[in-house]
C-alpha cells in the first residue's frame, strides 16, 4: 500500500491533440493519501473513469507521470501495479464457479490453497454469496454477477489501492445500501486506499471521507463533504453538491458589499478586485423570504416532507430556497434576505478568497 | 390470456411444406425410388429391395473410400480450425489493417471451386507450375500426379488454403463480441494470456465454433470438385474421397441403383456425425449448469 502521485499528469485520446479541449483529462496534480476512502464524483463524461484507467494501468497517459509511493509507475503493466478494479458493468468468467471466479486473481498471484479457499469463504460471507459458491457463474442476475466483481475486487489484501467505477448501478437499492456499508466497513479493517467513482452524490457523501469532484477534465475540488457543501472552490461544486443546487447572481463586488442588479447584498468579508464574470453564490438553505432584500418572483412551492422548495426567479436567473415546513409559503411576489456569512464570491466560476483568509489545505 | 384452440390453424403451415416438398423431399425420393430398383435398360425397372445397400455396407471400395474420407476430413479440421483461431486472435481489431485483413481473408472464398482446383493443379505441376517446379529445383522429389503422399499433401494444403479463412472469420466475428470491460477484468486480475484465451475467449467463441466445425465437417465430408480437378481421385485409388468415388459410380458407370444407396447411406452417414458433433459441444456447454 502506498500514496499514489499523479504529477503534471493529462490525457488525450486524440494522437495529436492541438486545443485544451482535445483533452479528456487536462493537466494535474493530485495526491491520493494512503488508505484515504475517496469519492470521484462529477457529471457523465468528465474523465472520471480515464482517471481510475490512468491509475491502474489500463490507459497510459499523454503526459505527466504516475507514482505509487516514491516508485514511478507511468510505464508499468496493470499487472505490475497490483491494483484492483470493479468496473460498472459486471464481469464474470462464464465457465467458472463462483468460487472459482473469486479464487482467480488470488491464484493468477500463485497463493496457495488452504489460503485461498479461507479467504474466498471470508469474500463470499461478506457479499452474501456463501449459498452459490459452487454453481456457475453463467446464469446468475446481473447484480449477483456485479457482487461476484466486487468480491473479485476485494479479495486480495495486499493491493496497492481498490477502484471502483460506478459499480453499483446495476444493484438494486438495497442491496446497494448494504454493498456500500460492506466497502466502508472493509476500508476500515484493512485500510485500502479506495476511489469510489460515482456520478451519485448520496453515494458519494456516504462513501468517503474525502470527496473529488471534476468537471471537464478538471479536479475542481477536493474535500470533506462539508467543504464542498459550505464553501464550493468552483461554480460547478456548488451547482452539483446539493438539491437544489447552489444559487448564483451575476453581481459587482466591492469590499464588503455586493450589488446584485444594483441591489446591495452585504457581505460578511471584504472582497479584493476580481476580474472577469463576478457572480455571488448561497445555498438554497440559506436564503429567507424577508420583508426587504431582492425582489423575486416564486413560482412554485414542492413540498418534500421535512422541508418545502420554492423555486423562483430573481432577474430572470433561476432561484431556490429550502425552508422549514412550519413556515408559510406560497407563489407569487416575495424579497429574499442571503445570509451573509453563508455567501461566496465567484470569479470566472472560481472561487474568491476573502482578504486575510487562506485556503484549506 | 385466453388462447383459443383451432387445428384449422394446421392448415397455415401448408404452404412451407409444399415447398420444402418440392425442394427436398420429392428429388430424394426418386433417389430412394432408385435404390430400390434394377434396371437392365429400356426404361424398365425391377424391384431389387435392400440389395444395393447390403451391396454398398459391405462393399471394400466404399470402405476404402470412406476411410480415405474420415482421414481426410480429421486432418484438415485438426488444422484449420486451430489455425483459424490463431489467426483470428492475430488479426488486426479496428482500422485500416482490420479491414485489408478482412478483404484479403475473404478472397478464397469467393473464387469458385473449380478454380481453386484449377489454379493448384497448375500451380503444383513440375513443368509449369509455380509450387512444383520450386519444388523440384530445390531438390525435392514432388509429383502430385504419381506419389500419394504428395497427392494428399497437395489436396490438404489445398484446402486449408480455401477454407481457414471461414473459420478465422466466424471466430474473428465471436472475438469482436467480448466486451473491453473483459480484457480489463483479466489485466486486473493478471490473469495469463493463456488464461485470458482459456477464460474468456474460447467461451465466447463457443458459438461461433460450432457453426465452424459442423459447417467445416460437412463441406469436407462431401468435397469433390477440388481433389477432382486436382488430381481425378488419383494416382490409383488414393484421393478417391465417397463424393469422387459416388460419382464415378452413378454417371461414369450408371449403376443408379447401388449409387442411390450409396447416396442414402452417405446422407445418413453426415446427418449422424453432425448430429454428434452438435450434441456434444452444446452439452460441454451445458454441463456448466448446476
Amino acid at each position: 500500500m502506498s500514496r499514489i502521485t499523479l504529477s503534471n499528469l493529462a490525457h488525450s485520446y486524440l494522437p495529436k491533440p492541438k486545443t485544451p479541449a482535445d483533452y479528456a483529462l487536462k493537466e494535474m496534480d493530485h495526491v491520493w493519501q494512503d488508505g484515504g476512502a475517496y469519492a470521484l464524483l462529477g457529471a457523465s463524461g468528465c474523465g472520471k473513469t480515464t482517471l481510475l484507467n490512468i491509475i491502474s494501468g489500463l490507459l497510459r497517459p499523454s503526459q505527466g507521470r504516475v507514482l505509487f509511493g516514491e516508485t514511478d509507475v507511468t510505464d508499468a503493466p496493470t499487472a505490475a501495479r497490483n491494483i484492483a478494479q470493479v468496473f460498472q458493468f459486471p464481469v464474470v468468467y462464464d465457465t467458472m464457479t463462483v468460487r472459482e471466479n473469486l479464487a482467480f486473481p488470488l491464484r493468477n498471484r500463485g497463493r496457495d490453497a488452504a489460503y485461498i479457499a479461507a479467504r474466498v469463504d471470508q469474500i463470499a460471507a461478506m457479499i452474501g454469496m456463501e449459498a452459490m459458491l459452487d454453481r456457475k457463474a453463467r446464469g446468475l442476475t446481473a447484480d449477483a454477477k456485479q457482487k461476484i466483481s466486487l468480491g473479485r475486487g476485494m479479495v486480495r489484501e495486499d493491493v496497492n489501492a481498490i477502484l471502483f467505477d460506478e459499480p453499483l448501478t446495476v444493484i438494486d437499492p438495497h442491496m446497494k445500501w448494504e454493498l456500500r456499508t460492506q466497502l466502508k466497513q472493509l476500508h476500515r479493517e484493512f485500510g485500502h486506499t479506495m476511489i469510489y467513482v460515482t456520478h451519485d452524490q448520496t453515494e458519494a457523501l456516504t462513501f468517503a471521507d474525502k470527496v473529488v469532484v471534476m468537471h471537464e477534465g478538471r479536479v475542481v475540488q477536493t474535500g470533506t463533504p462539508e467543504e464542498l457543501f459550505e464553501t464550493p472552490e468552483h461554480t460547478f461544486v456548488g451547482y452539483f453538491i446539493g438539491s437544489p443546487g447552489m444559487n448564483l447572481f451575476e453581481a459587482e463586488v466591492e469590499g464588503n458589499m455586493a450589488r446584485v442588479m444594483g441591489h446591495p447584498v452585504p457581505l460578511s468579508a471584504s472582497y479584493p478586485a476580481a476580474r472577469g464574470r463576478v457572480q455571488i453564490g448561497i445555498r438554497p438553505e440559506f436564503v429567507q423570504l424577508a420583508d426587504e432584500g431582492l425582489p423575486a418572483i416564486i413560482t412554485r412551492v414542492e413540498d418534500v416532507g421535512r422541508h418545502r422548495i420554492l423555486r423562483g426567479e430573481a432577474f430572470g436567473q433561476p432561484v431556490n430556497l429550502l425552508l422549514p415546513e412550519e413556515i408559510p409559503a406560497a407563489p407569487g411576489p416575495a424579497f429574499l434576505r442571503l445570509a451573509p456569512e453563508k455567501i461566496n464570491v465567484y470569479a470566472d466560476d472560481w472561487r474568491v478568497l476573502p482578504v486575510g483568509a487562506r485556503r484549506a489545505a | 390470456m385466453e388462447k383459443s384452440w383451432n387445428n384449422r390453424a394446421w392448415f397455415l403451415v401448408l404452404p412451407v411444406l409444399a415447398l420444402v416438398a418440392f425442394s427436398a423431399v420429392v428429388p430424394l425420393m426418386t433417389v430412394v425410388n432408385y435404390s430400390v430398383q434394377d434396371t437392365f435398360g429400356n426404361n424398365e425397372f425391377f424391384w431389387a429391395g435392400l440389395e444395393w445397400f447390403e451391396e454398398t455396407v459391405t462393399s471394400e471400395r466404399i470402405h476404402a473410400a470412406l476411410g480415405r474420407q474420415v482421414l481426410f476430413t480429421a486432418i484438415i479440421l485438426a488444422i484449420e480450425v486451430p489455425l483459424g483461431i490463431f489467426v483470428a486472435l492475430h488479426m488486426p481489431k479496428k482500422g485500416f489493417w482490420a479491414s485489408l485483413c478482412l478483404i484479403l481473408m475473404a478472397m478464397p472464398l469467393l473464387i469458385p471451386f473449380n478454380v481453386v482446383g484449377t489454379i493448384w493443379q497448375i500451380f503444383g505441376r513440375v513443368d509449369i507450375g509455380l509450387l512444383g517446379r520450386t519444388l523440384t529445383a530445390l531438390g525435392i522429389d514432388y509429383n502430385y500426379t504419381n506419389d500419394w503422399l504428395d497427392a494428399w499433401v497437395t489436396v490438404i494444403v489445398m484446402d486449408v488454403w480455401h477454407w481457414t479463412s471461414l473459420v478465422a472469420l466466424l471466430c474473428y466475428a465471436g472475438l469482436q463480441s467480448i466486451p473491453e470491460a473483459y480484457y480489463q477484468a483479466a489485466k486486473i486480475d493478471q490473469a495469463s494470456r493463456w488464461a485470458v484465451f482459456r477464460y474468456i475467449e474460447l467461451p465466447k467463441m463457443r458459438g461461433v465454433l460450432l457453426i465452424a466445425v459442423l459447417l467445416r465437417f460437412m463441406d469436407s465430408f462431401m468435397i469433390y470438385t477440388e481433389p477432382f480437378v486436382v488430381t481425378g481421385g488419383g494416382p490409383g485409388n488414393s484421393t478417391t474421397f465417397l463424393s469422387i468415388d459416388l460419382v464415378k459410380m452413378a454417371i461414369g458407370q450408371f449403376d443408379l441403383g447401388p449409387a442411390a444407396a450409396f447416396s442414402i447411406i452417405y446422407f445418413l452417414v453426415i446427418l449422424l456425425i453432425s448430429w454428434v458433433f452438435y450434441t456434444v459441444m452444446t452439452n460441454l456447454d451445458r454441463e456448466d449448469r448446476p
